[in-house]
């Protein structure tokens, strides 16, 4: 009969009841996004760092994480001695660089990504075949795009340009074999990979033997921070970054993001929670008249202040679970949105979805339903009764 | 019916407000006894302390100084918990505005404190059937509050403050919203319950309410000034 007459209490004014619901929901799933959106750049950096398995990131010391512009030489030599580390299982070299594709209207410019198909991090095939010879290239669906061509056909591409002479270098006949989904770059990025062979034939004289990466994957049970750290000992022009290691600097990078998604989930919250308090007082206000009666025939302080508690979880409850499916649709509507912004890699996922860190969230936003009927509760379990009936007469 | 021991006893109970600043008695050194299977009108002109008076003995309110005996139990001195319980069980109320819950039917208003006194559901809702029945509201059993007349509505408050077979009914101005035919129906409906043994103290200042009850007790300024038995106990018609 107590939740018979909460629910009365909510359904006696439809109209103010749903637009409560529907301001909780939204204030759900704020909530709801910023939980994701912290978890999600992490996880998702996680994820793409991971690919493939390799643990071990190998770069030029003295530079920037994910610097492109930096090689290290010696590339072959390298890539023999950490094939023979006991450690090491797996050995990826990359590098990295421009290239350019002649068109009907002019140039067409792009990554160039050489390494070793059989080790390699960098894409995920889509369509087509990997890379079996050194005039092959797998190519983004960007790229094909924008050079008007498709699988299977035959091109020239250039690995350097030169403005003074106005002359393409480094060019080669390359046939398209395979559509690649380039997992650090964006999904705008004209992006091609071929043989690490064929890259550092095409980027010149410079860059012969050289690598921008080296990705190494552990063996099962070696540590793969004590492998870093013997790495670097052993080859001082080289600066080893653990995904552990990389996934530290990027929270760090993140720290900002996260602090603002804490900030503004937090304001969620409170917002659910007045939202609540307001409704529930509002609706305590009007039937305190009916309140003190309940109380003069002899219910007790303990279920009116159930009554009107429940009345707070039942309105947190609602507005969660709409708030739920809003913010899971506009997550995903978000992600979309990024997904084609330039310069963000397209694996990466603002907004994840991580049930136990959504529901928890959410927990605790139903919990602050419940705390925002208390006060109004307890004010109504304690009013003085023949005064409030007397007062409510005169009304 | 007829006992020697009083259903009631309030000995020199007093009632201060607060007002602007100074203390002032609504109710003031008051004492009256009633005995079981009595219906006592409590008459007195508006501001006299009727109301004060009868919240002080359904344990609405506490008096100030005094002690009010019911039914062999001191409830001027009683904490918030148990005093709800009293209320629940040992008076029943009547309001002058009715006060039924709206969202309620009429038979879950009077299946209200029973539930809160946590009878069987089986139990208070043929109990609830039983007491419309005999105010007289056999078919409006599922009506809404808003569906019924003031008349209907003032009935089912009767019913539900008869609920857990209280000792003491209390009623305030019954009549008070009620246009006189419908009136003279309700003081008809006491007079049946006061002859079924309820014992019974009305507070009104309608003449008609006042001289069906068996005894008449006059207010002014907080105090009984006259109290006249109009019909004794064992003078049943
Ligand atoms: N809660 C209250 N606060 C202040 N004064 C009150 C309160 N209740 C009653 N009074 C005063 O006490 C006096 C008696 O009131 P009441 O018992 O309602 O009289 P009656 O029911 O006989 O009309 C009045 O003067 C009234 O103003
Ligand atoms: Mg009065």
């Amino acid at each position: 009969m107590i939740a018979r007459l909460a629910l009365a209490a909510l359904t006696r004014r439809r109209a103010r009841t749903a637009l409560t619901i529907a301001g909780v929901a939204v204030a759900a799933a704020m909530l709801l996004d910023m939980v994701m959106l912290g978890s999600g750049m992490r996880e998702s950096f996680r994820g793409f760092i991971d690919q493939q398995g390799f643990q071990l990131r190998l770069t030029p010391r003295g530079t920037m994480p994910f610097d492109s512009e930096a090689t290290v030489g010696g590339a072959a030599a390298l890539v023999t001695a950490l094939r023979a580390d006991p450690d090491i299982a797996r050995v990826g070299p990359v590098l990295g660089g421009k290239h350019f594709v002649a068109v009907d209207t002019g140039v067409v410019a792009g990554f160039l990504l050489g390494l070793d198909p059989t080790a390699q991090g960098d894409y995920r095939l889509e369509a087509g075949r990997d890379l079996a010879a050194a005039d092959e290239m797998v190519v983004s669906t960007a790229w094909l795009v924008a050079t008007g061509r498709t699988l299977g056909d035959t091109i020239r591409v250039a690995g350097g340009y030169d403005p003074q002479l106005r002359r393409a270098t480094g060019e080669r006949t390359l046939r398209i074999v395979g559509l690649g989904r380039f997992q650090m770059l964006a999904a705008s990025d004209r992006a091609a990979a071929v043989p690490l062979a064929t890259a550092q034939a095409m980027f010149g004289a410079d860059r012969a033997d050289r690598v921008s990466v080296l990705l190494v994957e552990t063996r099962g049970g070696a540590d793969a921070e004590a492998v870093a750290r013997r790495l670097e000992a052993g080859e001082p022009r080289l600066t080893a970054l653990s995904t552990e290691a990389a996934l530290k600097f990027v929270d760090e990078r993140l720290g900002y993001f996260r602090q603002l998604a804490f900030i503004l989930a937090s304001v969620s919250l409170a917002v659910g929670f007045l939202l609540v308090t307001t409704l529930v007082t509002v609706s305590v206000n009007e039937r305190i008249g009916e309140i003190a009666v309940m109380r003069a025939i002899g219910v007790a302080r303990a279920r009116i202040v159930s009554q009107i508690v429940l009345e707070g979880v039942a309105l947190s409850v609602a507005g969660a679970t709409l708030g739920l499916g809003l913010g899971l649709v506009t997550a995903r509507w978000l992600n979309g949105i990024l997904a084609t912004f330039p310069g963000l890699p397209a694996a990466f996922d603002f907004f994840r979805f991580e049930p136990a860190a959504a529901f928890r969230a959410l927990g605790l936003l139903v919990c602050c339903g419940i705390a925002a009927g208390i006060w109004p509760a307890w004010r109504a379990a304690t009013l003085p009764i023949a005064t409030t009936l007397r007062e409510e007469a005169v009304a | 019916m007829t006992s020697a021991a009083p259903v009631l006893s309030a000995q020199a109970i007093r009632r201060a407000y607060p007002l602007a600043g100074r203390s002032v008695e609504a109710v003031r050194g008051l004492s009256l006894e009633v005995m079981a299977g009595e219906w006592v009108a409590v008459v007195g002109t508006s501001g006299c302390g009727k109301s004060t008076l009868l919240n002080l003995l359904g344990a609405i309110d506490r008096p100030t100084t005094g002690r009010i005996v019911i039914a062999g139990r001191d409830v001027s001195a009683l904490g918030d918990a148990e005093a709800t319980r009293f209320r629940l069980t040992g008076v029943g109320f009547v309001f002058q505005r009715f006060y039924l819950m709206p969202t309620l039917t009429a038979a879950e208003n009077v299946e209200l404190p029973m539930a809160e006194a946590r009878v069987p559901r089986a139990q208070r809702e043929a109990r609830a059937r039983e007491l419309l029945a005999y105010v007289g509201l056999d078919g409006r059993a599922d009506h809404r509050p808003f569906q019924l007349s003031g008349g209907e509505q003032q009935r089912v408050a009767i019913a539900r403050a008869l609920a857990n077979r209280p000792a003491l009914l209390l009623a305030d101005e019954p009549t008070g919203e009620l246009d006189a035919r419908t009136g003279a129906e309700m003081i008809a409906l006491f007079d049946r319950l006061n002859r079924d043994g309820t014992t019974i103290v009305t507070v009104t200042h309608d003449e008609e309410l006042a001289q069906a009850a068996r005894r008449v007790v006059h207010m002014k300024d907080g105090v009984i000034v006259d109290d006249v038995l109009r019909r004794p106990l064992d003078a049943r018609a």
